[in-house]
């Protein structure tokens, strides 16, 4: 546990003097700052937000977190010939990641958006600012771990990084289709069920149903939408959602762990 | 004294390690020689843990250690040439591992940056330094803790003249104090020069282990150079006399 905080902390430090963090805050922060003020309310300044938060998240934690793994290579082979167990370097790779870039998005949006709520905002967009806080947050936890799977598993760094992408395509995009595609097909059917559980499946559609939800035009969005928001709405809707993220977060980390723990450096 | 038994490795199709036995003991210092290939830094990376063997066992003092972490208490490790990306600097990575050690008492770090005057560069990040820089922080890292055993993975490659010979006094220092130390080296006049004992790999075999005056007496060479030469044109020769032998036999039969 003591050595998982050390090398944890160096992680961050390794990661705040990066210029890719900065970018990536400043980004944020500049984006966020400009919506709210031209866009004037939070709801809209988080319903453009939120495209740009599930797109650029998991791409970002994905290349940044394999390219890391790749240029540290050496550098983990010098910890490895330390008295460490490979599960604290593991995890403490994980965290030394995953924390830098979670705390670069929670402040790069997060300050810009709390900074003015009580003054104008109501209530329930607190609720939504908070959901999109949170689900960026997981979303960066999952495409971490992610990477850190793909990175270890391959060693070459070209076809690392393609299967990063090829990883980030198919939760962005490509999953998007084939469940247009399901829902085209199966169109005379009844389809909330099946839509609902394919949503769950993908951490990028939870991320965004989540924030929708949050919405006050949520209810404008058809029957489909009010199944959503029933289930979502009742406890058992939400451990749903929040297992599945966490099983998305806990699954490529617990199986990135199995890897690391078995290779040859 | 670390001893391996029946260590065997594969990577792939590839047998890098065959079922290998070797002891090295305390107070010397054992070259491991061998072509390109041979299996040189897997042997090291078994011992520190970092390649996992398929089958065998290792011993330090008597102890299993394979597949333990604590044993790298006692090792210090200097990889061939590392490229660091990372952004810390020199003085913060020797803190970083000092830390990681859990802060032993007696570090020499001062004495060593001293002695590979090194305190010009300790503010920079690593990713900026020479090799040979770099290979000098290497070395400080692996003997700062007084390690029994150390393990150099072609160590004075990249540093200059100056700088070798520092480390070789420093390798001799430890032998006489002790230590069990272990060397890969393409420098033949480097292995003369520090090792009692030589290990001669050749495709995941031990091909010849002795003391490097019994190789030259057994090849009837000078030089240790010479001697090696000598082992693998025998071995070239031995094996054309099998295949030879086997022809005959095949055309015979």
């Amino acid at each position: 546990m003591k050595t998982i905080i050390k090398l944890t902390r160096y992680g961050i430090i390794s990661a705040a003097r990066s210029r890719w963090i900065l970018g990536y805050t400043a980004f944020f922060f500049l984006a966020s700052e400009g919506l709210m003020r031209f866009g004037g309310d939070t709801s809209k300044a988080v319903a453009s937000l939120l495209n740009v938060v599930l797109l650029l998240i998991p791409l970002v934690s994905i290349v940044i977190g394999t390219m890391t793994v790749y240029n540290n290579r050496d550098f983990t082979e010098l910890l490895l010939s330390q008295p460490l167990k490979r599960g604290s370097l593991f995890a403490g790779q994980y965290l030394g990641l995953a924390l830098p870039l979670t705390a670069a998005y929670l402040l790069g949006v997060g300050v810009p958006l709390l900074a003015r709520m009580g003054s104008t905002d109501s209530v329930t967009n607190a609720g939504l600012v908070l959901m999109l806080l949170a689900s960026g947050t997981a979303l960066t936890h999952i495409f971490t771990a992610l990477a850190l799977v793909v990175a270890t598993r391959y060693d070459d760094r070209a076809f690392g990084l393609g299967a990063a992408l090829l990883l980030w395509l198919m939760a962005a995009a490509l999953y998007d289709g084939i469940m247009l595609a399901v829902i085209w097909t199966f169109r005379d059917y009844p389809l909330e069920m099946p839509v609902l559980a394919m949503s769950i499946l993908n951490p990028i559609d939870l991320a965004r149903t989540l924030v929708m939800l949050k919405f006050d035009v949520a209810a404008l969005m058809g029957y489909t939408g009010a199944v959503f928001e029933k289930f979502f709405g009742t406890a058992l809707g939400m451990s749903a959602a929040a297992s599945a993220l966490l099983f998305w977060v806990l699954a490529p980390f617990g199986l990135g762990m199995k890897i690391f723990a078995k290779k040859d450096f | 004294m670390i001893e391996l038994r029946n260590c065997t490795k594969r990577f792939g199709e590839h047998t890098v390690l065959n079922g290998i036995n070797l002891r090295f003991e305390a107070g010397s210092v054992t070259a491991v020689l061998g072509p390109n290939g041979s299996g040189k830094t897997t042997l090291m990376k078994t011992i520190l843990g970092l390649v996992r063997p398929e089958s065998g066992e290792m011993f330090i003092e008597g102890e299993s250690v394979l597949g333990g972490a604590e044993y790298r208490n006692v090792i210090g490790y200097m990889p061939q040439i590392a490229r660091f990306q990372d952004n810390l600097t020199a003085r913060e990575l020797i803190a970083m591992i000092r830390d990681i050690r859990e802060n032993p008492p007696g570090s020499r770090e001062e004495e060593l940056c001293a002695m590979f005057d090194l305190a010009p560069h300790l503010g920079k990040q690593l990713k900026t330094l020479s090799g040979g820089t770099r290979q000098k922080v290497n070395a400080v890292l692996a003997f700062m803790f007084n390690p029994q055993i150390l393990m150099l993975d072609e160590p004075t490659a990249g540093l200059d003249p100056i700088a070798a010979s520092t480390f070789k006094d420093l390798v001799l220092a430890e032998r006489e104090a002790g230590r069990m130390i272990l060397l890969t080296s393409h420098i033949m006049s480097e292995v003369h020069e520090l090792a009692d004992t030589i290990v001669f790999l050749l495709e995941g075999n031990v091909y010849f282990q002795g003391a490097s005056a019994e190789l030259l007496a057994n090849t009837g060479e000078n030089t240790l150079e010479r001697a090696i030469a000598r082992l693998l044109q025998e071995k070239n020769h031995s094996a054309a006399f099998e295949l030879k032998n086997l022809k005959t036999q095949h055309f015979s039969a």
